[in-house]
């Protein structure tokens, strides 16, 4: 049996839904663009002084031709991520502007350096199915900002990458560099390797940026991650369960123009909701009800069988320090207990703002953990000791309590305890100084991007990324070339 | 007996209570005593109270934002009566406050228009992805002492300085002051654009506006 955590009733699950799909109608949902409001209008919908009020038949419509499940590739074309059922990932978190520079334990904006390093500890990572664009690149032009980090990713990782822009013009160039990559639109639609963030604007407002994104998305058929954010108490419904129906809404209204402008497309189940911090205006992304919030929004979006993404394992300290862990550890664990299929937010202090490597390396232990977690309790070693629990065993042993011996430990011990890494201290006490987890996360951190292998691309797909960039750079204005090693 | 009336003034401001403010309001223009007085020794000493406490912590975020709704009820009553006599109440400054062009974040923006109106600028707010041109004009329109520009995303912070130098090439700097906040940006940032001022969060906002205006605690 997988232990699997749910907050939510069936009844309560239905409600939420009910008043939803009567959000879409009353108050209805903004949508900024000349483009989006054609489309509705064409498939019927009524839209008034930028409101479109969305029919349940509608939605649902888009619900059923919108994709059970769907993979991510890596670049040798294999399957990497599931995007479907009870698979849990995860992924560094997205996007940050600043660094933690672990010498200074001072926040400085982020560089091409940090985002390569990240990318290289994230690439030797068993825990991280996939990579993310992971901070911005400061000393990079910001006006193609978007587009650089990504290209720093693809120069640097053959897996799987959870990306997103910062405009509706930017995503273009990000969708070129990935055709680039595998080869061509038609193997990128049908093999992707990258899904993309978009965010609509709470309360219920799918912004020119954000629709525009959606419908490019939709039919280049590339993966889109819808990301609600509902913040409770400030930008939503003070309650939790008003918190979750607001996200259920904006994520149905998203789907909805997605599904209209590419039916089939995949489309994921998105979210960062948390709660409003009533002193400071923030979002406390280490907040438990956080993680209730994003297991009870998933735990919508797989009622309706779609698959499922959340923000975890983030944290507001400023540190990477005990609050730092406890609250990357718990997120870790209950986001893989409500089997959320890609979970980003490793690697993330001070509420997504800035990133730590180190932190990135503590948080692949709470993961470990918490995947170790999610395979339960199962009923092993049949094949070795016959069918019993322990009988056989002691049938060995007798009283002797000899059990180091047996080839059944010997067998089963790896399947049965994840063995952590030295950034986990279980040491006896020796001769030397013990030392604290920081220290440890830094060795290790160094060890990794030695164990780091670059991949090499081909010839031509650097001289198209050589070209994508400087297009895009042309069209902003600004000058930039590819990022060097 | 006002002083009493005072106090009353005060705690509506405190505990938030529109209905309960405007009646106040009411009953002091009934007596025919210069509004201006309701407001300097009863609500403006309640909404100072309810920022100072919202700043050490102890009030919350909706407490605030009823003080300040139970403030607009006070001042709405006594307003016109101020106009009569001509005891306008003299704002701190007038503000002009948007998010940069291409930017939609608004939280920390609007948090920052909240405790600044609160505490007695006059606020005039252009939303989210305001261009340099509608700062400039809304500048000259109400004639602002300072314009604010926030911004939350590295390719957005352009727009900052975009402001800047658009305050600039209509001549309305020195005497304008910018000033700039939001995720992204630090006070390296703000010195390289030649803003005057730079924050963290609301509560610093205020007080960099009130050393702008040269009515600060401090000195800037
Ligand atoms: C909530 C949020 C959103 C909400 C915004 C809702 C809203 N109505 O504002 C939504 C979901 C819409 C959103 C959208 C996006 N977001 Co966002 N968002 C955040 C988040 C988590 C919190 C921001 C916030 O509200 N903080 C709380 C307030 C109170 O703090 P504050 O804004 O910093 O303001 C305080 C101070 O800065 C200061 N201040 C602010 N403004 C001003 C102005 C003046 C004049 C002064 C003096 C002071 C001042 O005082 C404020 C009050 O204390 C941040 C992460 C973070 N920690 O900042 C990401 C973050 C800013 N977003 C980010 C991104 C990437 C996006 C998107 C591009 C995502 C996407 N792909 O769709 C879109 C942007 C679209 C666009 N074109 O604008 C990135 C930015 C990365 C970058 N390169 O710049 C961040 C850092 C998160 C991340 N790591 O991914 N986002």
């Amino acid at each position: 049996m997988r232990p699997r955590t749910q907050l939510l009733s069936g009844d309560l699950i239905g409600r939420i839904l009910r008043e939803a799909f009567e959000l879409l109608m009353s108050p209805g949902v903004r949508v900024g663009s000349a483009e989006v409001v054609e489309l509705l209008q064409a498939a019927g919908v009524e839209v008034t002084d930028g409101v479109a009020r969305l029919p349940e038949t509608l939605v649902r419509k888009s619900l059923a031709s919108a994709p059970r499940d769907f993979y991510l590739y890596n670049r040798r074309g294999e399957k990497a991520v599931h995007y479907g059922g009870d698979d849990v990932h995860f992924d560094p978190g997205s996007c940050c502007v600043q660094m933690l520079d672990p010498e200074t334990l001072e926040a400085r904006p982020s560089e091409t350096r940090d985002l390569v390093r990240i990318v290289q500890v994230a690439e030797t990572l068993p825990q991280f199915a996939a990579q993310s664009t992971a901070v911005v690149c400061n000393d990079a032009p910001s006006l193609i900002g978007d587009l650089y980090r990504l290209l720093v990713v693809l120069q640097h990782s053959d897996k799987p990458v959870v990306t997103g822009s910062f405009s509706a013009a930017g995503l273009q160039g990000m969708i070129d560099l990935l055709v680039a990559d595998s080869g061509s639109a038609e193997k990128l639609r049908r093999e992707p390797r990258a899904v993309f963030d978009v965010c609509p604007s709470p309360p219920l407002n799918w912004s020119e940026f954000g629709s525009h994104n959606l419908l490019d998305l939709a039919h280049a058929g590339v993966p889109a991650e819808i990301v609600a954010v509902p913040l409770a108490g400030g930008t939503a419904p003070v309650t939790l369960a008003g918190s979750v129906t607001q996200h259920a809404a904006e994520v149905l209204a998203g789907i909805t123009l997605h599904q209209l402008a590419g039916a089939g497309s995949p489309v994921v189940w998105g979210g960062a909701p948390a709660i409003f911090d009533m002193r400071t205006g923030g979002a406390p992304m280490g907040a438990v009800e956080t993680a209730m919030l994003n297991m009870a929004c998933a735990e919508v979006g797989k009622h309706l069988g779609l698959p499922t993404h959340g923000y975890l394992v983030a944290t507001d300290s400023k540190f990477v320090d005990a609050q730092a862990g406890a609250e990357s550890a718990r997120s870790a664990m209950l986001g893989a207990l409500a089997g959320i299929n890609m979970i980003s937010g490793a690697g993330m202090i001070e509420s997504l703002a800035c990133h730590s490597v180190e932190k990135l390396v503590m948080d692949a232990e709470w993961i470990a953990s918490a995947q170790r977690l999610a395979r339960g309790i199962e009923v092993r070693g049949d094949d070795v000791s016959g069918a019993s629990l322990a009988t056989a065993m002691f049938a060995q042993t007798g009283l002797s309590g000899e059990f180091l011996k047996l080839k059944e430990t010997r067998a089963l011990f790896r399947q049965e305890q994840y063995l952590p890494s030295a950034v986990i201290d279980r040491s006896a006490r020796g001769s030397e100084p013990p030392t604290d987890i920081f220290a440890r996360a830094r060795t290790r951190v160094d060890e990794l991007a030695s164990a780091y292998r670059k991949p090499s691309l081909a010839e031509d797909v650097l001289r198209k990324f050589q070209a994508i960039v400087e297009r895009e750079a042309d069209r902003a204005g600004v000058v930039a070339e590819l990022p060097g090693n | 007996m006002p002083d009493e009336l005072f106090l009353a003034m005060r705690q509506s401001i405190i505990d938030g209570v529109p209905d309960r403010a405007r009646e106040l309001a009411q009953q002091w223009l009934a007596d025919g005593v210069d509004p201006l007085e309701a407001v300097n020794f009863g609500f403006a000493v309640g909404i100072k109270f309810a920022g100072d406490q919202f700043g050490c912590g102890e009030m919350f975020l909706p407490d605030l934002l009823a003080s300040a709704e139970a403030m607009k009820a006070a001042i709405k009553v006594l307003e016109p009566e101020m106009l009569k006599r001509g005891s306008q109440r003299e704002a701190l400054g007038k503000i002009v406050l948007g998010t940069a062009r291409g930017d939609i974040h608004d939280i920390g923006k609007n948090l920052v228009a909240t405790i600044l109106s609160a505490s007695g600028f006059q606020i005039f707010d252009l939303g989210t992805s305001v261009t340099p041109e509608a700062f400039v004009a809304k500048v000259k329109e109400v004639d602002a002492d300072i314009v604010g520009v926030s911004a939350l995303l590295t390719t957005t912070m352009a727009g900052q300085k975009a402001v800047i130098e658009a305050l600039d090439r209509n001549g309305l700097r020195p005497r304008v002051k910018a000033i700039i906040g939001g995720a992204a940006v630090s006070s390296k940032w703000a010195a390289e654009i030649g803003a005057d001022g730079f924050s963290r969060n609301a509560i610093d906002a205020l007080e960099l506006a009130k050393n702008l205006m040269g009515k600060g605690t401090a000195s800037a």
